[in-house]
């Protein structure tokens, strides 16, 4: 389809670090990449995790607070059930396994196909201070550790958008 | 259902132009493709065209993860092969339909 004012950069900002928030954005990314449009990933906050070398591939999923969960079968998954140990890391697996079926990568080969294309992912100073996080202990994927100030530099330009997810 | 001609040979395409039967591709019309899409075809674009070609025919989903797999290419070279779009323009060049898959 052939658009009047088509979207030639995105960028992207991932503050939450639960598997379906990290995912969110990286499907996002990538597939912005796919269709050649220019692609910034920015992370903050708890989704430094995502870029955080010995989290990255660890991420969970909350099943307390989280009405739309449900158990395999379609019932809902109750609050207290979250708190037994181990339900957490049990629907983490099972999320992940069904992103496996669909092809979908561990968040590493993820980066690994987003970069790969062109896209660029940054760090927030905020955060990398917050959390007493060192160069080396974030991902080789990530280019470059940036203000919010730097941020909107690299966001700007005709056709470009900001998502927050 | 549109029609196409590439290299004396018609061919049956949808509204974005991707082929509706692979059957009727052949190398000489992928060369007439790749020039509308500013594409000169190489070995290296036939290789991984023929990967894509048996994926389909196969039933596997078409991801740009599974060009890491295919031994033939990696991700980075297909972006360089196809640049843009590369599994928009490889699949529409190899004669198959557009990737349903969002990955």
């Amino acid at each position: 389809m052939e658009q009047k004012f088509p979207i030639k950069k995105v960028s992207l900002i991932c503050a939450k670090g639960s598997i379906e928030d990290v995912y969110a954005s990286l499907i996002m990314a990538n597939g912005a990449v796919m269709e050649g449009i220019e692609t910034n990933l920015f992370f903050t906050f708890f989704g430094m995790d995502a870029i955080t070398k010995s989290r990255m591939d660890k991420l969970h999923t909350g099943v307390v607070g989280n009405p739309a969960l449900r158990l395999p079968g379609g019932m809902r998954m109750p609050s207290l059930l979250g708190i037994i140990p181990g339900m957490e890391a049990f629907t983490s697996w099972m999320m992940k396994g069904q992103m496996e079926k669909l092809d979908i990568p561990p968040v590493s080969e993820f980066l690994d196909l987003i970069t790969a294309g062109g896209g660029k992912i940054y760090a927030c100073k905020t955060a990398v201070d917050m959390f007493k996080l060192k160069k080396e202990d974030l991902s080789d994927h990530v280019c470059g550790i940036l203000t919010i100030g730097e941020f909107y530099e690299h966001a700007g330009g005709e056709g470009s958008q900001i998502i927050f997810t | 259902m549109a029609q196409k001609t590439y290299a004396g040979v018609t061919v049956d395409v949808n509204e974005e132009g991707y082929f509706t039967n692979s059957s009727q591709w052949t190398k000489e019309i992928a060369v007439e493709i790749a020039k509308e899409e500013g594409i000169v075809l190489t070995g290296q674009h036939y290789a991984i065209m023929e990967f894509l070609r048996n994926r389909f025919t196969s039933g596997d989903p078409l991801s740009i993860r599974s060009i890491n797999h295919s031994g033939v290419i990696d991700v980075k070279t297909f972006y360089q092969l196809f640049p843009g779009a590369p599994l928009k323009k490889a699949t529409k060049i190899a004669g198959i339909p557009k990737p349903a898959s969002c990955v």
